[in-house]
């Protein structure tokens, strides 16, 4: 078994122009800032991105966004970002907004192995709009599918070579569901060590999940909206 | 005197129940926080994976790992938790979450409400609305009873698209608190200096005036 990679470049080798790809992270916290870098170098294009958000002007997807790689996102909340709203509106992005815990729950489903779930999250809205609806305890849900994706790409604090992950914080937010959803899954982490050196107790996503992982440098770790009180 | 935003959560702060577990939305909503009464404590939730969300960090210990739903730095406190993304919505779909407060574009008398779009303009996304107000058992709406041209946000019918559906069971606004029942919106309190006859004119929605309808105490 050997799921260690040396960097960014080599993890996201194979990922393709066309290729879908989950990006983990909530805002720009626990980004895969590694990885987003690599592809940004790579230069591929015309890529779908099933990420909670889509960066700001000059980071994270952001980024991508800049280069025109990103021919879709699929995102609950965008709203950060210049760049995604000009080419939203000139037609050439187009973008799928739907409900964040429709978003986590489709990638849950599919780490799971379930086809599709049951939701109440927009029902009676447009989210609902052509989906099939069923009643139960009189309650009407919609039926929402599990998320196909060639890559998920997720940023975790630590892990180790077998692929373990420990998410730290607020970090872990759509991580761990987006690690157990991809076809394969690159994991990038602040610190990689050896199995043993994790509590198996400790671990968020066993590594069953996960392809490839390699230990991340440079960390920005850019703070979005940084809001303080006085001592 | 209408309520202002910091008296509209201060009146909403009045709901809280020791041990609710609560989400807070971005504007209004989360003044909240800054009222809750003595002697109560609730646990805020932070729908991007934290529960017992603490203040502000002062400056120089802001964590880039540890922020709240609106992407703000915050902190833990002692009984904090910490959880993915499916799993915090998990909790609000099953109805663990006591209470949420959230604010709105506009609120229909049956309990409809709008808050995530404006047709024509730069649409950013329903973030977690729909979810919370979906599943959420208590809904509390704070908001402006009238739009910067005057219009009511209280109406017979949503005109922007809805974030749920027959869902919102009370609207706190800078003129009185209402219920929202199968009559329509029922003024229960009316803010200092404010007259029924301005919440009458003010709101397009069906309106009822409680019998016991009182003056709203802070």
């Amino acid at each position: 078994m050997n799921k260690v990679v040396a960097h960014a470049d080599e993890a996201v080798k194979d990922i393709n122009s066309g290729a879908t790809l989950m990006l983990g992270g909530f805002g720009l916290c626990g980004i895969p800032e590694n990885c987003i870098a690599a592809l940004v170098k790579k230069g591929i294009n015309n890529l779908t991105c099933i990420s909670n958000n889509a960066g700001v002007d000059d980071f994270g997807i952001g980024l991508m966004l800049q280069k025109k790689q990103v021919k879709k996102m699929i995102s609950s909340y965008v709203g950060e970002n210049a760049e995604f709203e000009r080419q939203l509106l000139s037609g050439e992005l187009e973008v799928e907004l739907i409900p964040q815990g429709t978003l986590a729950t489709r990638c849950m489903a599919s780490g799971y192995g379930m086809p599709a779930v049951y939701l109440l999250a927009g029902y009676g809205t447009e989210v609902a709009e052509g989906k099939e609806v069923r009643t139960f305890n009189g309650k009407n849900y919609i039926l929402e599918y599990a998320f196909d994706s060639d890559f998920a790409i997720v940023k975790a604090w630590k892990g180790d070579t077998m692929g373990n992950l420990v998410f730290k914080e607020t970090a872990r937010n759509f991580n761990p569901m987006m690690a157990m959803a991809g076809k394969i899954t690159i994991a990038e982490v602040e610190h990689l060590v050896q199995p043993g050196e994790i509590d198996p107790d400790h671990i968020h996503v066993p590594g069953i999940y996960v392809n490839r992982i390699f230990q991340g440098s440079n960390y920005e770790k850019r703070i979005e909206q940084r809001t303080v009180r006085k001592k | 005197m209408a309520l202002n935003k910091e008296q509209i959560a201060q009146r909403i702060a009045k709901e809280l129940q020791d041990g609710f577990y609560v989400n807070l939305g971005i504007g209004i909503p989360t003044l909240v926080a800054n009222y809750i009464p003595e002697g109560v404590n609730v646990v805020l939730q932070s729908e991007n994976g934290l529960l017992g969300m603490g203040p502000f960090p002062y400056e120089g210990e802001e964590d880039p790992d540890l922020i709240n739903a609106g992407k703000q730095t915050v902190t833990t406190l002692p009984g904090s938790a910490i959880f993915d993304s499916a799993m915090s919505f998990g909790m609000i779909r099953a109805g663990r979450v006591d209470l949420t407060v959230l604010g709105a574009m506009e609120v229909a008398d049956n309990g409809d409400i709008a808050n995530w779009k404006i047709p024509g303009k730069m649409v950013k996304g329903m973030g977690g609305a729909m979810d919370l107000v979906a599943a959420a058992k208590n809904i509390i709406v704070a908001m402006q009873h009238t739009n910067p041209k005057g219009e009511s946000k209280l109406l017979p019918k949503c005109t922007l698209p809805l974030t749920g559906v027959n869902c919102i069971k009370k609207v706190v606004t800078d003129l009185g608190v209402f219920d929202i029942t199968d009559e329509g919106f029922v003024c229960i309190e009316y803010a200092p200096g404010v007259t029924i006859d301005e919440i009458k004119a003010k709101t397009a929605g069906r309106l009822k005036i409680a019998e016991d309808v009182k003056e709203i105490v802070l």
